[in-house]
């Protein structure tokens, strides 16, 4: 091949299945996501006590998302549960860290562990039903797990709450923002990179193809149930650790917080997003935290007098969340994720794009 | 034991399990012939009581007008909203459509609460008499016309699917899209009429249970006991959703006694029903009249 300079490769070519399989699928995007990780690190320097919070809910929001995308945009099984699950997360960590002399950066783990073991419990009933009526199975498990949570007082708090602990680590007690964005940060790092290589392994490809066709799947030697159940417990995982991280980061967990409502926002981070896409269940939560930030800076240029229209923005928010999640299916139901892939496709191929 | 109150808590169950039958029917007409789930089924009841109130109270119009006005404003709405939404759903995975549903019901009852705010409001009174008593029990007259009413529609219901037209047409797309589009059936109109009836009739029962309760956001909830009753029934089973109705609406109200007797769990009137449908799907997820799945490779 003559150097590279003279004949510039238009597009994207992979010729081996190292290159294939790797996780960046440009040495320019390796470098991109590196140097991004970078740049957090040395954000808390320059940002407000604002936007470091809007960072930390992504962070925390995204982990979660990105566990439902296992499951839904992976494994092609529908949750609408996922918000229990993320509380089910908060309480058991600030629960442990209230009982026992276990220091709060080794229960969000711990949390993690017995919310998958409960996910495998609940992903039981899908190994047995699919699609429609595993949504529904799902539904009722939100709301039986939600009903737990009121009425649980030697575990939640009852109607009053949990009180949780601040992020400590050896003795070191964490309480201000900056110090929690590096423990999100820690987390988030770790589960997509995990993600990411989940998707490279056996088992990850096995939930692909039990999306894509799971008689095909099954015929080929995929455990249907196994791999069916095994991608509930890996979404609850990730739930935990976002639950976690949102309640010590919070101090308080209340039941409230954990309605269906919550689900609903995040299986619509995973459709804006973009289903099946590891980077695309961060740009769905980055989309739908910024979205009611939005909402309010807009209704407060709009009428800063006017209080009716302040009074209804819980409404409006309520509604620009759904109009999203309508426009998004109807418009771009790939997501944000395929997008951004026709955008960089566009400027690979520049000059030309046939 | 407390007979008396169990037999009227039985009473009120078949009561209100009426009304979930109608829902439910309303629910499996758009499925059966659309193949979508509509998690929106709630917000249909809430915008029909809500336009039914602003009829009566905002523009002061008498019932006999007022009423049958909202009955033409949802069969517009259900048409509108099958054409702008629905439509471009066709042919995507279940999940999109699923999803697009749950976008709508966010999106309305958004709306709704912003247009009419988040308080329960009365219904101005209808009927002369509050309550009738029947052998010893307390029985609201309104409760009286919701059953009046269900069983009305019931009976058109299956006037329709038998003699009429679009009713026949409704069931041959529902056998098989492609067969009845062949046979000259114009899919289209039958997805907009679907859509209107189910947004018609559910919109009635919407307006029953709002003049009985008030009308306010907590009415997009029956949306979602519908579940509980259409996975009992059988999802695409018209009979089933009546079936189911009555035996959720029994069950909820058995379980609210049972509680206050001797549990006393709380909150078991409206969770009763979520473990119910647990337990249908893991042993007979197809409902009691539900068609079976089969599937060939």
């Amino acid at each position: 091949m003559a150097s590279a300079h003279s004949r510039m490769r238009c597009g994207e070519f992979r010729t081996t299945y190292q290159a294939d399989l790797t996780i960046f699928p440009t040495p320019l995007a390796r470098r991109v996501a590196v140097a991004s990780v970078l740049f957090l690190l040395i954000s808390p320097l320059f940002l407000d006590a604002y936007h470091l919070n809007l960072l930390i809910q992504i962070g925390y929001y995204g982990i979660a998302a990105l566990g439902l995308n296992i499951v839904v945009g992976f494994t092609g099984q529908i949750s609408l549960g996922h918000a229990a699950f993320f509380g089910l997360g908060a309480f058991t960590s600030a629960w442990i860290s209230n009982n026992s002399g276990i220091p709060v950066f080794f229960t969000i783990p711990l949390a993690a562990l017995l919310t998958m073991a409960v996910g495998l419990i609940v992903g039981i009933p899908a190994g047995r039903i699919k699609g429609l009526y595993l949504a529904i199975a799902t539904l009722a498990s939100q709301y039986i797990l939600e009903d737990f949570f009121a009425r649980a007082e030697w575990f939640t708090g009852g109607s009053s709450g949990a009180m949780a602990s601040p992020v400590s680590i050896f003795g070191y007690e964490m309480y201000s923002d900056k110090s929690f964005f590096y423990i999100v940060l820690f987390y988030v790092v770790i589960m997509y990179v995990a993600g990411a290589n989940l998707m490279r392994t056996r088992d990850g490809r096995a939930f692909i193809a039990v999306r894509d066709h799971y008689l095909s799947a099954e015929i080929m030697g995929i455990n249907l149930n196994k791999y069916r159940i095994l991608s509930f417990g890996i979404s609850s995982f990730y739930a935990g650790i976002g639950g976690a991280l949102f309640g010590h980061y919070l101090g308080f967990v209340s039941a409230e917080g954990f309605t269906l409502m919550l689900s609903i926002q995040f299986l619509a981070m995973v459709i804006i997003g973009g289903l099946g896409s590891v980077m695309g269940a961060m740009l769905g939560t980055i989309f739908m935290v910024l979205l009611p930030e939005v909402m309010e800076y807009g209704v407060h240029l709009v009428g800063s007098q006017s209080s009716a229209l302040t009074q209804a923005l819980a409404y409006i928010k309520e509604m620009a969340i759904g109009l999203a999640i309508i426009l998004f299916l109807i418009f771009e139901p790939d997501g944000l994720a395929h997008r951004w892939k026709m955008i960089k496709n566009y400027w690979k191929l520049y000059p030309f794009s046939y | 034991m407390n007979y008396e109150l169990l037999l009227q808590l039985i009473i009120n169950g078949l009561i209100v399990g009426t009304l979930y039958g109608v829902v439910a029917m309303c629910f499996v007409l758009i499925y059966k012939s659309t193949r979508v789930v509509n998690f929106a089924q709630g917000e249909f009841l809430l915008i029909g009581a809500w336009t039914c109130w602003a009829m009566l109270v905002k523009f002061e119009l008498p019932f006999y007008v007022g009423f049958p006005l909202t009955l033409v404003f949802m069969m517009v709405f259900g048409v509108v909203l099958q054409v702008l939404v629905l439509r471009p759903m066709i042919g995507e995975p279940i999940i999109s459509v699923i999803m697009v549903t749950i976008g709508l019901s966010m999106f309305f009852q958004g709306l709704v609460s912003w247009i009419f705010g988040g308080y329960t409001k009365a219904f101005p009174t209808v009927f002369e008499t509050a309550s009738v008593k029947i052998g010893g029990l307390h029985i609201e007259t309104a409760y009286i016309m919701s059953v009046v009413v269900s069983v009305v529609i019931m009976i058109a219901f299956y006037f329709f699917f038998k003699y009429s037209r679009m009713g026949l047409a409704m069931r041959a797309t529902a056998f098989d899209q492609q067969i009845a589009q062949s046979l000259g059936i114009s899919v289209k109109h039958v997805f907009a009429a679907s859509w209107a009836i189910s947004a018609v009739v559910s919109a009635l029962a919407g307006v029953v249970i709002g003049m009985v309760n008030g009308v306010s956001s907590a009415l997009s909830f029956i949306g979602i006991k519908v579940f509980p009753v259409v996975i009992l029934g059988g999802l695409d089973s018209i009979v089933g959703a009546i079936v189911g109705g009555l035996m959720i609406g029994v069950l909820e109200n058995l379980a609210e006694f049972f509680d206050s007797q001797w549990l006393h769990f709380g909150n078991m009137y409206n969770i009763a029903p979520f473990y119910a449908l647990v337990i249908i799907l893991m042993i007979k997820p197809y409902g009691l009249f539900g068609t079976k799945d089969i599937e060939r490779i």
